[in-house]
C-alpha cells in the first residue's frame, strides 16, 4: 500500500513537471520564431514584425492562429497515415528530447519533500538524448515519403542522410567528453561542472565540433539542405499545409531550443553560475530558480549564435556537406577522441 | 577592357591556403560584419504613423479648387479633359443661373465632374492644361478602398471646402493642424 501511495506522489509530481517543461519549451520555441524574424531584419537592417501587440510581441500567436485556420490539404495520392505521422513523430521527437536535461537543482516544498526539476535521471542520458534525436529524422523521412512528391522524397533523403553523417562526429566529439567525464547522466556531467570547470575549457576542439553537427541535426542553415527552397521548392515539407506544416517548422525551433540547452549542459556548466556558488549565497529553493534561470539565457544565447549564424552563411552545397561530415568533421572528431583518451591515460 | 566605374575590383583567384581552408576566420569574419548590422540605423518609414517627405512638385490626388469667396473656379471648358492622355476625366457643363454667383465664379460650370483615378496616371497635364488654376494635383495620395466604382471621384470627393463657411475643415486638408 505504501509504495503504491508513493508511486503516486510522485507520478503527479513529473505529469505537473512534464506539463511545465514542456509548456516552457513550446513558448520559448514560439517566441524564437519571433527571434528569428527580429534577429534575421536587425541584421538586414530592417525593422522585423512591430505591428501585432507592441514591439509585434504578438506576432507568433497571430502566425499560429492563421495556421489553425488554414485549409488541411492531404494530396490525394499521399499515404494518408503516414503524412498525417509525419509531422506529429517530429514534434514528439523534439518534445521527448527533454525528459533528461536537468532543468536545474532541486526545489524543497513547504512538507520537505524535495522536487528534482529533472524529469529522469536516467543513467543513459546522452544516450537517450541520441536515440530520440536520430529518431527525428524519421519525422523528416516519413513526411517526405508520403507526400508522393519527387521534392519531398529528395529532400527527405537529404535530410536522412545528413543526419546520419553529422551524427557520427557528434557521437565522437561527445565520446572525448564522457570519457573525462566517466558518466552518461546528465545530472553527474553538471554537477562535476559546477565543482570543477566547465568542460568547454578541456574540450574546445570538441565543443566546435558538437555545435556544427548540432546545427546540421537541426537542419539549420548552412546545413538547411532538406528545405532548400531554390533547388527543392519547400523541401520536404512542400505538401503540407495548416497545422501538420505548423508542427514540423516548430519542431524545428524546439529541436533547436534542446539541442541548446543540451549544450550548455555538457559544455557550459547547465545551471552553474559562472565564478559564483550560488548555494552559499541563497536558499536552496532561490538557488534553484536563479539556476534555472541561468540555464535558460545560456540556451538563449545559443538560440540567437544559431539565428546569427543562419542569418550569416550562405547554404553548403550536398556534395560540400558530405566532404565536410565525412572528410572533415569526423577525423578531426577522432584526433580529438583520441587525444583525449591518450591524456587520460599519461595523467592516471 | 576600360572600366566603366573605377570601383571594379580584379578577383582574388589564388589557391586557398590553410587558413582559408579553415573556413573560420572567413565565418567569424562574416558574423563580425552581420552583428555590426545590428545596431546600425533602419532605414525603414513606418509607414502610416510615418511619411516620406514629398517633393514641392509631388503629384498626387486631384483636388477642384474655390476662390477666396469660396467660389468654384471651374468653368467646364475641358481643356482638362482634352490634356488627359489617360482619358480619365469627364465633365458636363451648365449655365450659372442668377442667385447662383456666390457659388460659381464664372457664367458657366461643371455640373457634373469626374475624375477615373484608376486611369489617371498622374502626369499632371490637366493641372498646367488649366486656365482658371482649377484643378490641382495634392499630396494625398494610396486611396484604398473595396470597389473600384469608388476611384471614380465624383465633384464631392474633389472639391476643396469653402474657406468661408469650412475654414476649419479647409486648415485640415491643407495639413496645417
Amino acid at each position: 500500500m505504501t509504495l503504491l501511495a508513493f508511486d503516486w506522489i510522485i507520478l503527479i509530481e513529473k505529469l505537473i513537471l512534464i506539463a511545465i517543461i514542456i509548456t516552457v519549451s513550446l513558448v520559448v520555441a514560439m517566441y524564437s520564431t519571433y527571434g528569428e524574424r527580429k534577429v534575421a531584419a536587425w541584421m538586414q537592417d530592417r525593422v522585423g514584425p512591430n505591428r501585432a501587440g507592441p514591439f509585434g510581441i504578438l506576432q507568433p500567436l497571430a502566425d499560429g492562429g492563421k495556421l489553425f485556420f488554414k485549409e488541411e490539404i492531404v494530396p490525394n495520392s499521399a499515404n494518408k497515415m503516414l503524412f498525417i505521422l509525419g509531422p506529429a513523430l517530429a514534434m514528439l521527437t523534439a518534445l521527448m528530447t527533454c525528459a533528461v536535461v536537468p532543468w536545474s537543482s532541486s526545489i524543497v516544498l513547504p512538507n520537505g519533500h524535495t522536487v528534482e526539476l529533472q524529469i529522469a535521471d536516467v543513467n543513459i542520458g546522452i544516450l537517450y538524448v541520441f536515440g530520440v534525436v536520430s529518431m527525428g529524422v524519421y519525422g523528416i523521412m516519413i513526411g517526405g515519403w508520403a507526400s508522393n512528391n519527387k521534392f519531398s522524397l529528395m529532400a527527405a533523403m537529404r535530410g536522412a542522410s545528413q543526419v546520419i553523417s553529422y551524427e557520427l562526429a557528434m557521437g565522437i566529439a561527445l565520446i572525448a567528453l564522457l570519457m573525462m567525464s566517466g558518466s552518461l547522466s546528465l545530472k553527474t556531467i553538471v554537477l562535476q561542472q559546477m565543482e570543477g570547470r566547465w568542460n568547454i575549457i578541456y574540450q574546445p576542439l570538441g565543443f566546435l565540433i558538437f555545435f556544427v553537427c548540432a546545427m546540421a541535426e537541426c537542419n539549420r542553415a548552412p546545413f538547411d539542405l532538406p528545405e532548400a527552397e531554390s533547388e527543392l521548392n519547400m523541401g520536404y515539407h512542400q505538401e503540407y499545409s495548416s497545422m501538420k506544416l505548423g508542427l514540423y517548422l516548430f519542431s524545428e525551433y524546439v529541436n533547436m531550443f534542446i539541442s541548446s540547452v543540451i549544450m550548455s549542459c555538457l559544455y557550459f556548466g547547465g545551471y552553474d553560475i559562472p565564478f559564483f556558488d550560488e548555494a552559499k549565497h541563497f536558499s536552496p529553493n532561490t538557488a534553484a530558480i536563479i539556476g534555472f534561470l541561468v540555464l535558460m539565457a545560456k540556451a538563449i544565447i545559443f538560440i540567437f549564435v544559431f539565428m546569427w549564424i543562419r542569418w550569416t552563411l550562405p547554404r553548403f552545397r550536398y556534395d560540400q556537406l558530405m566532404k565536410l561530415g565525412w572528410t572533415v568533421l569526423l577525423p578531426l572528431a577522432t584526433v580529438n577522441m583520441l587525444a583525449t583518451a591518450g591524456f587520460i591515460l599519461w595523467r592516471h | 577592357m576600360q572600366a566603366l566605374t573605377n570601383r571594379a575590383q580584379s578577383v582574388d583567384r589564388k589557391p586557398m591556403n590553410f587558413w582559408d581552408k579553415l573556413y573560420l576566420p572567413a565565418v567569424f569574419k562574416g558574423m563580425a560584419i552581420t552583428f555590426g548590422h545590428m545596431f546600425r540605423k533602419k532605414p525603414t518609414i513606418r509607414y502610416p504613423e510615418e511619411t516620406r517627405p514629398f517633393s514641392p512638385v509631388f503629384r498626387g490626388l486631384h483636388v477642384l479648387n474655390r476662390d477666396e469667396e469660396g467660389r468654384e473656379r471651374c468653368t467646364a471648358c475641358g481643356l482638362c479633359a482634352v490634356a488627359c492622355p489617360a482619358e480619365a476625366i469627364t465633365m458636363e457643363a451648365a449655365e450659372r443661373l442668377p442667385g447662383e454667383e456666390g457659388l460659381y465664379r464664372e457664367e458657366k460650370y461643371a455640373a457634373r465632374y469626374e475624375i477615373n483615378m484608376l486611369r489617371c496616371i498622374f502626369c499632371g497635364l490637366c493641372e498646367e492644361a488649366c486656365p482658371k488654376d482649377a484643378v490641382y494635383l495634392s499630396e494625398t495620395f494610396t486611396p484604398s478602398d473595396y470597389a473600384r466604382k469608388t476611384f471614380i471621384y465624383g465633384k464631392n470627393d474633389l472639391l476643396i471646402p469653402d474657406p468661408k463657411t469650412q475654414p476649419a475643415e479647409l486648415a485640415k486638408a491643407k495639413g496645417l493642424n
